[in-house]
């Protein structure tokens, strides 16, 4: 197939080229302007960073250009702990949360698998019918819960289970509440589709041979949806330390997600470079794991040819 | 089994109360007579009311909307080239840079690529609203629709491809008379996904945005920052509304579809 002719004609070129170039445009020369401004410095202009390539100078200017491209930006995140801080918490809130909803999404993937053949896609929208409604709705929803004198405390306060009403709006609490709700269908659908086609027969046979139940899912079940278990967890994992909305809207301001330092950085300091620094290193904290999606996703759609 | 089945049943049905109480009580609310949000002051459309004469959220919809047909529209075009060009181009050169590219943008924090996008933008100085937001919701969009059409294809029987080429049919009124017919409910899922993808979309719009271009998102987030209230409720529930109706529409006509594809393969087989 590599080797077919057809792919040297325009249509074929065409084809390929206009998603090429505009991914190319947008995606990866934008990377290596990120990869400059990272390595420039603050100023008070516009824009707020030198030093500025000027193509006009030719080579005179592009070797000054080099010369004055500085690491402060680096500096400063490695010797603050402020930023070390913000990417610990950071994995810390991607790694917990990613285990609970593994636990909370593995029954129910489980679940709805295995209900009868004619009700599953129904199961199946209802899981992603959230997802298509707004991510901001979703975590402003819980706000309405969450708050002081909201319907959280106000369940728990009518039996006196509590006595006075809790904070548990701005807090971590609230932040792995928000990110597990809003994340459960990306763990879901992929466990879903691999749980959907294991094969019904290998569960029979290790019941007719006398295995136990718990025993079967744990020898047969378990190992075969491992694919899945990768797929779900990184498509949680990897977003999940970014992000920004959740722990802005229902985390406290003690401590930062990275994802938070980066847009104040960017927002109200104003400061590029450093903001910039911030985006590289994260996206170097995040390739590994980027890549073994890839690798899933990619076998995933090989799998299926 | 039964006693299996009844855990399955349980799970099932904690999950989706789970995913739906939340979204549930902020509808109920959003019809509250009451400004405050333990005191239920009995049903009303006061909020809604309210809305009507609220131009800001009005306009700022408006953008909202246009962004996303337009940004959707081109993501599908763009994303169904990119999955054709995938599954059907085989290894060309390139290939590697070009599925990263592809697949990257699923799972990439959103601040990344805003931040990117925007020092592209004042990096050419190209001013800021409208169209860079466009720009850069196709530009993420564009990878979701690339790998719903690109599972589509994958699973597709190419021999009436090859039917059509056999009797001289051109390559491209092969694509335009029987690939893109085939392919369309992936398409059309594709486009819809985009849309909403768009419509939803703060962090990157936050960053390419620009005076006088302030989509509802960046307009609700700014008042969320200041507390719950009714009217944001309300603007929820009709998006909420929107978007079942449009899925709930979408996933029945597939399913037409889909039957209906399947009769006529039955019928060309008798």
């Amino acid at each position: 197939m590599s080797t077919d002719p057809k792919t040297r004609t325009p249509g074929r070129r065409f084809v390929l080229l206009v998603p090429y170039l505009w991914l190319l445009a947008f995606f990866l020369v934008p990377f290596v302007i990120v990869l400059k401004i990272s390595f420039s410095q603050t100023v008070l202009a516009q824009p707020p960073y030198v030093p500025v390539l000027d193509v006009s100078a030719g080579w005179q200017g592009l070797r000054e250009f080099f010369a004055r491209l500085t690491t402060e930006g680096y500096q400063l995140i490695v010797s603050d702990d402020l930023y070390l801080f913000s990417y610990l918490k950071s994995l810390q809130v991607a790694a917990v949360s990613t285990g609970i909803l593994l636990l909370l999404g593995y029954p129910l993937a489980y679940g709805i698998a295995r209900s009868p053949r004619g009700i599953q896609p129904l199961l199946v929208m209802a899981v992603v019918l959230p997802f298509w409604t707004s991510f901001l709705i979703r975590v402003y929803a819980w706000i309405n819960i969450l708050q002081r004198d909201g319907l959280l405390n106000e369940v728990l306060l009518r039996p006196h289970l509590i006595d006075e009403p809790l904070p548990w709006l701005a807090s971590d609490t609230a932040i792995y509440i928000g990110v597990v709700y809003s994340y459960l269908p990306f763990m879901v659908l992929p466990l879903y589709a691999t749980l959907e086609r294991l094969d019904v027969s290998l569960l029979e046979a290790a019941a007719d041979l006398g295995c136990p139940r718990w025993k079967a899912f744990w020898l047969v079940t378990l190992p075969l949806s491992l694919p899945g278990v990768a797929a779900g967890n990184l498509l949680c994992f990897i977003p999940i330390v970014g992000e920004f909305v959740i722990p802005d809207l229902l985390g406290g301001s003690d401590s930062l997600m990275i994802g938070q330092t980066l847009w104040l950085e960017f927002f109200s300091n104003r400061d590029w470079p450093v903001a910039s620094a911030i985006a590289v290193t994260l996206l170097a904290l995040l390739l590994l794991p980027m890549l073994l999606y890839e690798r899933v996703q990619r076998r995933q759609m090989e799998g299926l040819r | 089994m039964q006693r299996s089945s009844a855990f399955n049943v349980v799970s099932v049905a904690l999950g989706l109360a789970f995913l739906y109480l939340p979204i549930a009580i902020l509808v109920i609310y959003s019809f509250n007579a009451s400004r405050l949000v333990t005191v239920w002051g009995g049903w009303s459309l006061e909020w809604y009311r309210a809305l009507l004469e609220n131009e800001a959220i009005q306009a700022s919809a408006w953008i909202s909307l246009r962004v996303a047909a337009l940004s959707a529209t081109g993501a599908t075009v763009l994303g169904t080239l990119a999955a054709v060009a995938l599954v059907r181009l085989g290894g060309f050169r390139g290939r590697l840079l070009f599925s990263s590219m592809v697949y990257a943008p699923l799972v990439m924090p959103e601040v990344i690529i805003g931040l990117s996008l925007l020092l592209l933008f004042v990096a050419v100085s190209a001013d800021r609203g409208f169209w860079t937001i466009v720009i850069a919701h196709t530009t993420l969009t564009m990878c979701f629709v690339t790998v719903i059409v690109q599972s589509r294809l994958v699973g597709f029987d190419r021999s009436l491809e090859e039917a059509a080429m056999d009797l001289g049919c051109p390559p491209f009124r092969t694509f335009m008379t029987v690939t893109l017919p085939l392919i369309m409910p992936a398409i059309a899922a594709g486009w819809m996904l985009a849309f909403s993808l768009s419509l939803d979309d703060l962090v990157i719009a936050s960053f390419t945005t620009g005076p006088g271009a302030t989509t509802l998102p960046i307009r609700i987030y700014s008042a969320v920052r200041l507390g719950v209230s009714p009217e944001i409720n309300a603007v929820c529930t009709i998006m909420i509304a929107v978007v079942a109706l449009a899925t709930i529409t979408a996933s029945l006509t597939t399913k037409r579809g889909a039957v209906r594809r399947e009769r006529t393969a039955f019928g060309a087989q008798t």
